[in-house]
């Protein structure tokens, strides 16, 4: 067994190892993968504002710095040297310019260096396939939520389709934007969503906020306005605003996703994304999937933010259906929408 | 209000379960109605949800009203129950379009279809967007007539991506059970529809059509039953 399991190693043809690198916004992670589908590795390393939004040139400077250390890491974590990784990911977009072209730059260094394949991820289409692989779940409608996307997919013909999705800021941004007004500081490892979660449990008082749910798509910027507004009034407590906000928001998602849920009759709802964290939007979520008779999972915490191992993982699927990417074409794709992405390894 | 205005649900037939409402049959002051009542949901705050399906139970009518006053036969409104969430309408009599537009002689299927781009053109041209246009929720009554049903996922819109979405719904449906004479079909509606919105604005919905279709977004496998 192990004679035969140290030839595999050797052997040219068979594939065991998979570093996918995550650099769209604020995160710049590492992933290493097995080929069947066990993860190593998993560094993540954010860039922390010092006010304000991510500010995409410094978020791309951090990541060009941390780098170096991040895959050294993830090496190590893996337990694993440079030259034993058969296949280079990157995130190819959507996301910032300048932060995912860090990350390309990296991925094609490595690639060109090790003289391996380079396979260029959709970010949204990595978020979906880390839940699936995690989770267990299959075939289900995916609530993908975080701090640039609001999203609900199913996948149909060869196609993962977009069936309701903001039209215009993310679940995420909104919470983001308030807590900062909110006077709320980001800390690492204790994001803003966690912050508004907290203080939502001792909320009390519903304060009626825009709902606003058009077909099946969702706008929150004017909601973002309103509550703004009353906050700069003073005269509602902080914990009811909160309460208030998540609770209209993610009736709004849970909403979206039932009517995905009951046009398509998947066998279940995936939540995924930063914003899976939150147990209120889970518990919604969950009660109606027991109202259709299906499962609900949700992707755990350390893949639900911004991950090397999720892009990691969806290159070795992609890889093992013939997408690899020459370096000379591996311009990155600020906006790639989900449902531009081909996944022939979705089989239903 | 009680039993004077015949308000129990106990002799109502349901035709269907939908996701957000169900729809009943009943005879109400010795007329057929339609009931159509928003179910509570169990996961969002009580007092949300009630704020919710009051809000959409009159702005459906709302939307219902005005595209007969742009000349666009709807059911007519009954009765609008806030407290529980219900819509009473008037039933209409004939058939679904999606179960008559297969069978019909070729000449009647184009000049029905030139009836629906006349129809859309009006809602269209008075801010009513359906939301669901499908050959589901056409209605012919045995006069010939058409009746648009089901405003629940309308709204009061004159963007582009609004007309066209309403538009590749609809051509949607023509594909999924009329994909014989889809095009045709469709080319009728387009035609008549510019007649209505004018043909300038017709060219720039039916490019957003193109568009949308491009995009893959809206290729969702309606389920026509």
């Amino acid at each position: 067994m192990i004679i035969v399991r140290g030839l595999k190693m050797r052997h040219e043809s068979v594939k065991n190892y998979c570093l996918g690198i995550e650099s769209t916004a604020d995160d710049f992670s590492v992933g290493i993968v097995t080929f069947d589908g066990r993860i190593l590795a998993n560094v993540i390393n954010a860039y922390v504002s010092e006010s304000g939004g991510i500010h995409p040139r410094e978020a791309a400077q951090h990541h060009s710095q941390v780098a170096e250390e991040v895959v050294a890491q993830a090496l190590k974590e893996a337990k694993i040297s440079s030259d034993q990784i058969d296949l280079v990911a990157f995130s190819q977009g959507p996301g910032l310019g300048p932060c995912l072209r860090t990350g390309a730059t990296v991925a094609r260094a490595i690639a060109a260096y090790l003289k391996i394949p380079l396979v260029g991820v959709n970010h949204c289409v990595a978020h979906i396939e880390i839940g699936k692989l995690t989770t267990g779940i299959r075939d289900p409608v995916t609530l993908y939520v975080s701090g640039g996307n609001t999203i609900v997919a199913a996948f149909d013909a060869g196609r993962y389709r977009v069936f309701g999705e903001t039209l215009d800021i993310a679940v995420g941004n909104c919470f983001d934007v308030f807590a900062r007004e909110a006077g709320y500081r980001q800390k690492e490892g204790l994001p803003f969503g966690a912050i508004i979660e907290r203080l939502a449990t001792k909320g009390q008082t519903y304060i009626s906020l825009p709902y606003s749910v058009k077909g099946m798509d969702m706008s929150f910027s004017g909601l973002l306005t309103a509550i703004l507004h009353l906050l700069r009034k003073g005269e509602h407590p902080i914990e009811d605003l909160c309460y208030s906000l998540q609770e209209t928001v993610f009736s709004m998602l849970t909403e979206v996703t039932e009517r995905a849920l009951a046009h398509t009759e998947k066998p279940g709802i995936l939540l995924t994304g930063g914003v899976a964290a939150n147990k209120r939007l889970q518990s919604m979520l969950k009660t109606v999937a027991e109202e259709h008779n299906t499962k609900f999972c949700v992707v755990p915490k350390q893949y639900a933010l911004d991950n090397g191992a999720m892009i990691a993982w969806t290159g070795i699927l992609a890889y093992k259906n013939g997408l690899t990417l020459p370096i000379e074409q591996s311009f990155v794709r600020l906006k790639w929408r989900l449902d531009e992405v081909e996944v022939p390894w979705v089989k239903t | 209000m009680g039993e004077d205005l015949n308000y129990t649900m106990e002799d109502a037939v349901l035709l269907k379960k939908g996701a957000e409402a169900n729809l009943y049959l009943k005879e109400w002051y010795g007329r057929k109605v339609i009931v159509k009542q928003r179910i509570g949901k169990k996961y969002r705050l009580p007092q949300l949800d009630r704020h919710i399906r009051a809000y959409r139970t009159v702005h459906e009518p709302q939307l219902m009203h005005r595209a007969k006053k742009a000349g666009v036969s709807t059911p007519t409104v009954l009765l609008i129950d806030t407290e529980n969430a219900e819509i009473y309408m008037e039933y209409i009599e004939g058939k679904q379009l999606k179960q008559v537009l297969n069978e019909m002689p070729p000449e009647k299927r184009l000049k029905i279809s030139s009836s629906i781009g006349e129809l859309i053109g009006r809602l269209h041209k008075n801010m009513v967007i359906h939301g669901d246009l499908t050959t589901s929720n056409l209605i012919l009554t045995p006069e010939d007539q058409i009746v648009l049903v089901d405003f629940g996922l309308g709204e009061l819109s004159q963007e582009l991506e609004a007309r066209g979405v309403d538009l590749h719904l609809l051509k949607r449906a023509f594909e999924s059970v009329h994909f014989k004479f889809a095009q045709e079909c469709f080319n009728k509606v387009m035609e008549s529809y510019a007649r209505i919105i004018g043909e300038e604005e017709a060219k720039k919905v039916l490019e957003k059509v193109r568009e949308i279709e491009k995009r893959g977004r809206y290729v969702s496998e309606r389920k026509q039953r």
